[in-house]
């Protein structure tokens, strides 16, 4: 089926070659181990196909979402998927021949220019897998840098990134600290100052932690600096249409992840894994980056450039293992932003800002009460009457993704601007029922 | 596109107050919600394009580019094969593009079965006892593979294995994980056949070796013949053997790694699995593990209980997480896709034909472009170049030149063991026409070579620029307007 060889092409080839048949090609393979039995279901058609995994989809049950937790909904105009889809961009590899790849070329040079203006750093890569592994290559980059073998991490880092964080470094010798938070839901730091140490590499801050509240990044970023380490931000990229940018707050490396901008849900793959950071650490970053050069007649071209941190010509002494990133998710999220530009950017943040202030306003005058009014961008902590997963599983019964379960009484609640005023009465309604 | 807006940056295209998308207005401005400090005080630069002109500026651009929709890629290792175009359809539904990864299971269903009935396809044509979708890529799949091995020793008086032994023919990207994951790398010489020499191996391999990782079929395109053997010489220091499964398209439907003795694999779903490539990612490199390494896998794994998909696993011994959420979805849904349109007794031509496309092109160009080892190959075959100290003509230039001809280049200079390395992988897909056309272009370069081979060493001379200085983009670097 996807094997256009006729039998009589074979027999020319095999002619050509001077096998008599296919399986004299394959005796370096040892007999007893090939063809082995395959249990394997019946091959479907393209149409048989079709019907089944619709089927699969459907089984999906669209609620009206008002999760987050790492993951935002968010509106794609109708051009990024149009443009991105286009088998010029879709089919195309890795652009290592770069005469014949400037447009993929071109549009990470695009990306990575918009990632810098986005967070106000100076040099972002070509992506990373997502943003927790993005954040860990830059805790990793900040232990090359400063010799320094300890990460402090807040509390309020999202627990799946500390998790991969851990995986990556438990067995490199570099410690993983947690700096506690106030009954406000944000860092304390005095506390932080005072666990920062002369072993200290960097401080991994999320702003708006995973909680959605918003940290006192300038705060944080003068303890951290004052002890010597380095400060890596990670943030949400739709709240930096308002939000102070981990550049305003001199961070070193700064993170996030990217989905926001343009990329679907998807069950939370693919991300998209941005990575900037100070000029000064350039040639500690892992990855692809794209660069300009000059061609035989001088004109403008784009290449992959700064090699010489990568894995196929270091190898073992690379800055990463990493090689495919996810180049089409940052297709669409530079796509996302061109049509934004500035103005739209901050439409589409200042509308989260107020969906969720809305929402946490609706339901705070139930019985259930968001738990602080600290400072926050699209998503805040709601504490229940009820445990948390009884309120989910209640909502799921008309149709709503209540939230993120923290276990106990709170829950974890996000209004992007997808979410329309009905949306957010029909949520305090819902909740008005238990 | 006219030629003077065609090369220019999105931003060089710019004009304030230009826009493509407008959003609702809110009833006030974010200093009602935030408080002054955390707010951003300079708007950012921006591209202002209108809708068209993006659709314009995206569109010039994807017009820039070689594609596999439009061009022959022989690129050897990366299995450029046809992504069908059912795929992209299915795989972009609603249902699972909507799906939240934290949503109440019983709303993602259809995602969970899907993912898991994936796992399981994979067990059968791996002969492995589980899968994990997680990993994002194939170098994301060796790490996983790698720390899963280390996890294993960890609970098995395994602490003191501080290394990992890889071929000089490895991808990078092997001694890069293994350096990522704590261990010493140990390199190995390969033998006069291309293949693992096992003397070296054997004089490598002590109660010190953590994992051997084997890429089977090798970069050279041949298949490790006696792997069997290999694995017991692994085996018998208490170490594990990692199959680089990059190159599984040669094996697929032919042969089970788990029958070697492979403990421990990845798959790129982007490569054997007929998932497009999307310019660099996002792959998608699922690891499978035998029964005594299975427990170590990363968590969590999709499962399934009284007939209900569910991501909660219950593993004790698993402690690792290799990503914030489970697996580039959108890339997996592609690779079911493409599993479930084989059975048992057509799954076995792909990786036939894949291996006698690469060794009619090896024929077809014997004499001018002679294979590095000179034998019978598996999915991909190594040239070289007549003589460069002769002819001044480089591989690289070889590569710039079959562009001008509508073909891009092979992997070149990989694997580093061969010099001036041409890795030509055709795929099954392609038909013998296609074939016959590039080595007539290769053809028509060996005689340039003889000839005119000026008119190679400035190739290329029909795309949309000229030969890139690479080393002038190094010097002083421009990342970003």
């Amino acid at each position: 089926m996807f094997t256009p060889n006729t039998p009589e092409d074979q027999q020319a080839m095999l002619a050509k070659i001077g096998a008599k048949d296919i399986q004299e090609l394959l005796a370096q393979i040892p007999e007893k181990f090939l063809y082995p039995a395959l249990d394997l279901p019946k091959a479907l058609t393209e149409q048989e196909l079709t019907a089944h995994v619709h089927e699969l989809a459907a089984q999906n049950k669209p609620l009206k979402n008002f999760i987050g937790a790492g993951m935002y909904e968010h509106f794609i105009p109708a051009a990024v998927p149009a443009l991105s889809s286009r088998g010029e961009f879709l089919t195309a590899y890795t652009p290592y021949q770069a005469e014949a790849s400037q447009g993929t070329l071109q549009t990470i040079y695009e990306f990575q220019s918009c990632m810098c203006a986005l967070l106000e750093m100076d040099v972002a890569t070509a992506s990373h897998y997502d943003g927790a592994t993005a954040m860990t290559e830059a805790a990793l980059a900040a232990v090359r840098i400063t010799g320094r073998k300890q990460v402090v991490v807040s509390a309020l880092l999202h627990p799946h990134y500390k998790e991969v964080l851990k995986t990556y470094t438990r067995h490199m010798g570099i410690t993983v600290v947690e700096a506690p938070v106030t009954d406000k839901d944000v860092l304390d730091v005095a506390a932080l100052k005072a666990q920062l140490g002369a072993d200290t590499a960097c401080f991994i801050l999320q702003t708006p932690n995973f909680h959605g509240y918003l940290e006192d990044a300038q705060a944080v970023s003068s303890v951290v600096h004052s002890s010597g380490a380095l400060l890596v931000a990670v943030v949400n990229p739709i709240s930096l249409g308002v939000v102070q940018t981990p550049g305003a707050y001199d961070a070193d490396f700064a993170v996030c992840e990217g989905q926001p901008l343009g990329n679907p849900l998807s069950f939370g793959g693919p991300g998209l894994g941005v990575m900037t950071a100070k000029k000064a650490y350039v040639r500690q970053l892992p990855g692809r980056m794209v660069g300009i050069a000059k061609d035989k007649d001088g004109q403008r071209a784009f290449v992959l450039t700064l090699q010489a941190r990568e894995q196929h010509i270091r190898r073992e002494k690379a800055a990463s293992n990493i090689c495919s990133n996810e180049a089409l998710c940052a297709l669409n999220a530079v796509i996302y932003l061109t049509l934004l530009g500035p103005q739209g950017l901050k439409e589409v943040a200042e509308l989260n800002l107020e969906r969720a202030h809305q929402l946490a306003n609706l339901i705070n005058q139930k019985s259930f009460h968001v738990k602080t009014f600290s400072p926050f961008f699209n998503e805040f902590v709601v504490t229940c009457p009820v445990p948390a997963a009884q309120v989910i599983q209640k909502l799921e019964e008309k149709g709503i993704a209540a939230g993120y379960d923290l276990g106990g009484s709170e829950l974890l609640v996000c209004a992007t601007e997808m979410r329309t005023e009905a949306d957010l009465q029909a949520y305090a309604n819902a909740l008005g029922g238990i | 596109m006219n030629e003077i807006l065609q090369h220019k940056l999105s931003i060089e295209k710019s004009a304030p107050g230009r826009r493509g998308v407008r959003f609702e207005k809110t009833q006030k401005p974010a200093s009602a919600y935030l408080p002054q400090n955390q707010l951003r005080k300079t708007a950012p630069n921006l591209p202002q394009l209108s809708e068209f002109d993006t659709v314009r500026h995206f569109t010039a651009l994807s017009q820039q580019n070689y594609c596999l929709d439009a061009e022959f890629y022989p690129l050897g290792s990366c299995t450029m094969k046809y992504n069908p175009k059912a795929y992209d359809v299915l795989s972009a539904l609603p249902g699972f593009t909507g799906a939240h990864p934290f949503a109440p299971q019983s709303a993602v269903q259809g995602t969970l079965k899907l993912a898991y009935e994936l796992q399981e396809l994979l067990k059968k044509i791996t002969g492995l006892s589980a899968f994990t979708l997680q990993p994002a890529a194939g170098a994301h799949g060796e790490l996983t593979g790698i720390l899963t091995a280390r996890a294993y020793h960890d609970a098995h008086n395994g602490q003191n294995r501080t290394e990992v032994i890889v071929p000089d023919t490895a991808h990078g990207t092997n001694p890069a994980t293994a350096n990522m994951a704590g261990y010493h790398v140990v390199n190995i010489q390969s033998a006069p056949n291309g293949c693992v020499d096992k003397a070296a191996l054997k004089a490598a391999l002590s109660e010190k070796t953590a994992v051997v990782m084997l890429t089977v079929p090798n970069t050279v395109g041949l298949f490790e013949t006696d792997i069997e053997e290999i694995a017991e010489m692994v085996h018998a220091v208490g170490a594990l053997l990692y199959m680089d499964g990059a190159n599984f398209n040669a094996l697929i439907g032919l042969a089970k790694p788990a029958d070697f003795g492979v403990d421990i694999m990845h798959l790129n779903l982007h490569k054997t699995f007929a998932a497009p490539h999307g310019g660099g990612g996002p792959g998608s490199g699922p690891v499978g593990a035998a029964k005594h390494v299975a427990p170590y896998l990363p968590h969590p794994i999709v499962s399934c209980e009284n007939g209900q998909y569910t991501l909660a696993d219950h593993r004790p011994e698993s402690k690792n997480r290799m990503k914030a959420f489970y697996g580039n979805m959108a890339v997996v849904i592609r690779g079911y896709c493409y599993l479930r349109q084989f059975d048992a007794t057509t799954l076995k031509e792909i990786a036939e034909n894949a291996i006698l496309n690469a060794n009619y092109v090896r024929a077809c160009l014997k004499g001018k472009f002679n294979a590095f080892f000179d034998r019978t190959c598996m999915h991909e075959c190594v040239l070289t170049p007549p003589d460069p100290h002769t002819t001044g003509v480089h591989t690289s230039d070889i590569a710039k030149r079959l562009l001008d001809y509508g073909f891009y280049a092979p992997t070149i200079y990989f694997p580093l063991i061969v010099p001036e390395a041409l890795m030509i992988e055709p795929t099954e897909t392609e038909n013998k026409d296609m074939l016959d056309a590039f080595v007539a272009a290769m053809e028509r370069i060996y005689d340039e070579i003889q000839t005119d081979p000026q008119v190679v060493k400035d190739a290329p001379h029909n795309q949309p620029v000229k030969r890139i200085d690479e080393v002038s983009a190094a010097r002083q670097p421009n990342l970003r307007w």
